[in-house]
Order: C-alpha cells, then sequence, then structure tokens
C-alpha cells in the first residue's frame, strides 16, 4: 500500500509541473495587465515603472523560474490588485466554497442514493420514471438558468429564502461557517441546491444503474434464497455493491464540484473562491489566478488519491490484490 | 421406500407472461420426495427444471407466476403464501444451491457475515453461537481450518471451496429439503466428484432431501435414487435411477442416454436427438416431443398422461419402449 501511495505522489507531483508550465505560459498570452493599472495620462516612463514594479519586463522564462523557486517554498505570488499573496487571498475565501461544495455533495448523497435506489428496485412504477424525468433535467439545463430561476421563484415571488451572501456565520477555529445559524442555513439552501442539481442526477442515474444490474446477480436471489428481509439485502448486499461506484465518481466529482461553483458563487453573490477567480480574470490578475489554478490541480490529485484509498476499503478485492503484490 | 413423503409436488404450473404471449415453462409437474431421497430432475436446457425449483423456493420473478398445483413441505402447503411467511421457510425448511459458485456468494462481505446473518434471519441467537453453528457448517463439508476461512473473502476461495461454502450456508439451519440447481456443472470433474461424495454423505447422515437439478446423466446415476425426466415443461418419465438409465420406456429418455459419449463405440458418431426442444412459447397440441420422435405417429397429436408403467415408474408416452429392451443401440452389437 506504501509503494503505492509513493508512486502516486510521484506522478502527482509530475501533474503539478506540467500543469504550472501550461498555466503560467497560458495565462501570459492573454492581455496585459500593466494597462489595468496604468491611466490614460501617464507617459512611458511611468508605464515602464509599472511594468517593471510588477515584474513584468523581465523574459518570460525567468518570471518562471521565480515562480516556480518561490512556489516551492509555498509562495504562489503577490495579487497585482491586493497587493496580498495570492495564496492567502485563495485560501481566505477557501472556507466559503468548500463549505458550499460540501453542503452540494451533502444533497447528492442525501437525495441521490435513496431515488436512484427507488428507480432501480421500482423500474416500472410511476414515481421511478418521474424520477428518471426529472433527472434528466438536472442533466441538461444550465447551471446559472436554474440559479436565476431559483432566485426569482424562492427569493423573488415567495420570498422565502434570501438570494445573495452568506448571512450570519459562526467561527470554527478561525474559520467562518454558515451552516450552524438558521440565517446562515438559509442563505446556504439556494446555492446549495443550485450546484447540487447535477451531482443529484448524476448519482440517481448511476445509483440506478447499479441497482438494476446487481439485482439481477445471483449473490442477491442466493440471499433471497437464505431468507433474509428485504431490507438487509438492499441495505447490505445490494448497498455495499453499488455503492464502489458511486464512491468513486463522487469522490472525482467533488473536484468538479469545488473547480466550476464558479458560476454558482457568482449568481449567489456566494463570498468563495470562485467568485474572486471570475474577478481576478476580469482585471488580469495573474497571480491570483495562477495560483487558484494549482490550488485546484492539488486539490484534485489529492482527491483522486483519496478515492483510490477508499476504494480498496470498499472492495476487498483491490484490497487484497496489492497487498499481494 | 414407504417413509412419508417430506415433499409433494402436484400439478405445479409456472406460466411466463411475456409480451410475445405466455409461455408454460413448467406446465403441471408433479413428483414426490422421501426423506433422505436424492431426487435426479434432468433435461436439456429450457426444460423448465430450473424454474421448477426456483418455484419451490417461492422466488420466481415478474413476469413469471406460479399459477397452479400445489407443493407440499412436511404437510404445510407452500403455494399461495403470502412474501412473508415464504421469507420464513426459505433458508430454514428448504434451502437451494446455485449453478456458479463465483457468483452467488456476495463478493464484498465477508464469509463469517454472510453465514451468520443467514441464521440470524430465522432464529434469536447470539453473534457468538451464530459464528460457532457457521464453523461447525464449514468444518461438515470439509473445508480445512474453518476458524480462518471464516474471516476470508469469497475471492480467497477456489471454485470448488465456494461451492462447499454455499452448500454449508444451505446446511446451516437445517432444512428438511435442499434444492441444489446444477451445483457441480460449472467445476472440474475431480472438483465435482469430491462435491458429490460429501453430498451423498450428507443426506445419509441426516436424513436430509435433495433436488439434484442437472443435465448430466452421469451424475444422476451416482447419486440420485430417483430421476424424474423433463422436456418442454413436463416429466415424461421417473423412476428409480438404474431402472430408468438401464431401460428407459421414453423415446427422449432413450435419446438422452444415447448421446452420452461414455455409450458410444469408439470411432462411432454420438447418436443425437434430431431437431431441437420447441418454443414454450408455441408449443404443439399433443405431445411436444412427437415431432422428434422416431415413434410418433397419428395418436400423438393428443398429449399423453403420465401413467404408471410398474409400482414404481411412470411414463408420459402413447408408445412407450419395453423396459429389457437395451438402453442404447450399440449396447446389442
Amino acid at each position: 500500500m506504501s509503494v503505492f501511495i509513493l508512486r502516486r505522489l510521484l506522478q502527482s507531483a509530475l501533474v503539478m509541473v506540467a500543469m504550472a508550465i501550461i498555466v503560467f505560459f497560458g495565462i501570459h498570452m492573454v492581455g496585459d495587465p500593466v494597462y489595468m493599472f496604468v491611466s490614460p495620462d501617464m507617459d512611458q516612463a511611468d508605464i515602464e515603472q509599472v511594468t517593471r514594479a510588477l515584474g513584468l519586463d523581465r523574459p518570460i522564462w525567468e518570471q518562471f523560474w521565480a515562480f516556480m523557486t518561490s512556489a516551492i517554498q509555498g509562495d504562489l505570488g503577490q495579487s497585482f490588485v491586493f497587493g496580498e499573496s495570492a495564496l492567502g487571498l485563495i485560501l481566505q475565501r477557501m472556507p466559503a466554497t468548500l463549505e458550499l461544495a460540501f453542503a452540494a455533495l451533502f444533497l447528492a448523497i442525501v437525495f441521490g442514493i435513496p431515488l436512484g435506489l427507488y428507480a432501480g428496485l421500482y423500474p416500472d412504477s410511476k414515481t421511478s420514471k418521474t424520477i428518471m424525468a426529472g433527472s434528466i433535467l438536472g442533466f441538461s439545463l444550465p447551471t446559472f438558468w436554474v440559479g436565476i430561476m431559483m432566485i426569482m421563484v424562492f427569493a423573488v415571488v415567495l420570498g422565502w429564502l434570501p438570494s445573495t451572501g452568506r448571512g450570519e456565520t459562526v467561527d470554527v477555529f478561525g474559520v467562518e461557517l454558515s451552516f450552524l445559524t438558521l440565517d446562515g442555513l438559509q442563505h446556504l439552501a439556494l446555492p446549495a441546491l443550485n450546484l447540487a442539481l447535477l451531482k443529484i442526477s448524476l448519482v440517481i442515474r448511476l445509483t440506478r444503474a447499479g441497482t438494476r444490474e446487481a439485482m439481477l446477480q445471483d449473490y442477491i436471489k442466493f440471499a433471497r434464497a437464505k431468507g433474509l428481509s428485504r431490507n438487509r439485502i438492499v441495505g447490505v448486499h445490494l448497498l455495499k455493491n453499488i455503492l464502489i461506484p458511486v464512491v468513486t465518481v463522487l469522490g472525482l466529482e467533488f473536484g468538479s464540484l469545488v473547480a466550476f461553483s464558479v458560476v454558482t458563487e457568482t449568481i449567489f453573490a456566494w463570498p468563495g473562491m470562485g467568485k474572486l477567480l471570475i474577478e481576478s480574470i476580469q482585471q488580469l490578475d495573474r497571480p491570483v489566478i495562477v495560483a487558484y489554478l494549482m490550488m485546484i490541480v492539488f486539490l484534485f490529485v489529492v482527491i483522486n488519491l483519496l478515492v483510490d484509498i477508499v476504494y480498496s476499503l470498499l472492495d476487498p478485492r483491490v484490497r487484497l490484490a496489492d497487498r499481494g503484490n | 421406500m414407504s417413509k412419508s413423503p417430506v415433499l409433494e409436488v402436484n400439478d405445479l404450473k409456472t406460466h411466463f407472461f411475456t409480451k410475445a404471449g405466455v409461455a408454460r415453462a413448467v406446465d403441471g409437474v408433479s413428483f414426490s420426495l422421501a426423506r433422505g431421497e436424492v431426487l435426479g430432475l434432468v433435461g436439456e436446457s429450457g426444460s423448465g427444471k430450473t424454474v421448477t425449483g426456483f418455484s419451490l423456493m417461492g422466488l420466481v420473478d415478474a413476469p413469471g407466476k406460479v399459477v397452479g398445483g400445489s407443493i407440499r413441505l412436511a404437510g404445510e402447503e407452500l403455494v399461495g403464501k403470502s412474501e412473508h411467511d415464504w421469507r420464513s421457510l426459505r433458508g430454514r425448511k428448504i434451502a437451494m444451491i446455485f449453478q456458479d459458485p463465483m457468483m452467488t456468494l456476495n463478493p464484498v462481505l465477508r464469509v463469517d457475515t454472510q453465514m451468520i446473518e443467514a441464521i440470524r434471519a430465522h432464529e434469536h441467537v447470539s453473534e457468538e453461537a451464530a459464528r460457532e453453528r457457521a464453523r461447525a457448517a464449514l468444518a461438515r463439508v470439509g473445508i480445512p481450518s474453518p476458524d480462518e476461512r471464516l474471516v476470508a473473502y469469497p475471492h480467497q476461495f477456489s471454485g470448488g471451496m465456494r461451492q462447499r461454502v454455499a452448500i454449508a450456508i444451505a446446511l446451516l439451519n437445517e432444512p428438511e429439503v435442499i434444492v441444489a440447481d446444477e451445483p457441480t456443472t460449472a467445476l472440474d470433474v475431480t472438483i465435482q466428484a469430491q462435491i458429490l461424495y460429501e453430498v451423498q454423505k450428507l443426506c445419509a447422515e441426516t436424513g436430509l432431501a435433495m433436488i439434484w437439478i442437472t443435465h448430466d446423466l452421469a451424475v444422476v446415476g451416482g447419486l440420485a435414487d430417483r430421476v424424474a425426466v423433463m422436456y418442454a415443461g413436463r416429466i415424461v418419465e421417473e423412476g428409480p435411477v438404474g431402472e430408468v438409465l438401464d431401460g428407459p420406456l421414453h423415446p427422449y429418455t432413450r435419446g438422452l442416454i444415447g448421446s452420452v459419449p461414455s455409450h458410444n463405440q469408439r470411432g462411432k458418431r454420438l447418436t443425437q436427438i434430431p431437431g431441437m426442444a420447441p418454443s414454450l412459447l408455441a408449443l404443439p397440441p399433443g405431445c411436444s416431443f412427437a415431432a422428434r420422435c422416431p415413434r410418433a405417429d397419428a395418436a400423438c397429436t393428443e398429449m399423453p398422461e403420465l401413467v404408471s408403467a410398474s409400482d414404481r415408474r411412470a411414463v408420459r408416452c402413447h408408445h412407450p419402449h419395453r423396459p429389457d429392451e437395451p438402453a442404447y443401440e450399440g449396447g446389442s452389437a
């Protein structure tokens, strides 16, 4: 197992370096941030001074080398706009995004698995057909449109839930959390549901497909022949088998929940990393964009590793095959 | 053989209601089974033998349904029981072993979990007591070091060992009857022989009755006390295994025996039954074997009844062979 983890860590480091190259050079092809900081009446000397101050006068190889050497020491550069450490800015916004992503993941599991199980166990019932039709909507409606519609219905017309911000937060070990207060929960509800909608549909379809496949297996029929109750068959024999693909996919999807919460955060003015990214792109704040992308790559790498470990815990065949090597 | 039967099946009918029509997979099957007896249920694929087994377990799923007849287990009528009653019977009074041991055990649960749950589904016993019984059951089917094997996962067992585990699970609650659906078909011959030996020993020791579903006449010849031959959802011949194999009365049984390689002379082609089994959706009126039968004539357009041929044998045919005719063509030469 440790050999496996070591090998994976090495691969991950290579992925990070490759991403750093792509991201750094890619972003330098787009626009010139100097013009975001100069006013039309400045003369050439002033512009050059700004360029030098931002470190943009040096050749790109040198800039990249400087970026990499400080990145290894944990410094991903200074934001042009805020003058603070880019990583610090992102980490500051991270709890809000993670809270939103975890809330969405929670909703995906809590709604997705039971609904998928039901649709898989009773594929011909009207309820199942409604669930499946709903999941197609969840898949195909664009997130931003659903978000706007949710604000229209629940915030504007019905007035049940607030449409923007995090609401009241509680400080837990220096991290601000919304879900511990009623007001915060109300603020969290709409964006979390908006972000979760696609994942709920995904989990429903995965669970349903897994259920339908597993119910035909001999081990389910054998479990019935043993006289086990239906609850035991579905809750243990079936669920443990279908959880393997669901956990794998959900783990990988968690990364995309964080990365693509950009849209939801923008619509609901949720003060997370995604909103920061959009603002940074608009202001060509290169260090923040690069730092954000590197963070996301790091997150995906870590999640992949965790998924592999959890997978081996769930599936004894994987676990022992590895030990045998 | 005068013991009271533990299982009596009478005119059992299991039909499948498909879009293409009603498939009469089991259509009027009757037999009885005494304590300690092994009944071989023989037939080719699609003859209804597996569906008969599932009907006995109450495990026929939609679109299939037991539409008639009676199944009496130790005097208790099973047809028409609620799903709740069926659940408490399955695994306790009547158990089943499946064909493919690679598929019957749940791959993600340890063997002890799968055994203990089978006991505790029917009895309120402590986990410890259940584990002890599971251990004993594994030892009884000839699994070495059962304590270690209990905490293993199914993929750590070979095919033969898995089938032993499945048999041990079937034995856990000391059922009256075990339905074994081709349990040795997926195993190689040496393992098959070992399992057959263990099963025979168990039946003799415990008075367990067994229905052994198979298409392998050699297995039936070595294991069963009586044999019932099925064709297109009906039993066409039934009797003590030696008598049936030596002097088959029904032309179909005769064809089956003739197609076993060991009965043929070296260098000669295997005899085969011409044609193929009819579709259950479009059974011809009368004897369903008539189209393939060398003896068929006008009388065969009417369905023959299963009639006694002697005090222990029965056959469903208008033109049965005589029991003293040689069982296979090469035999007299």
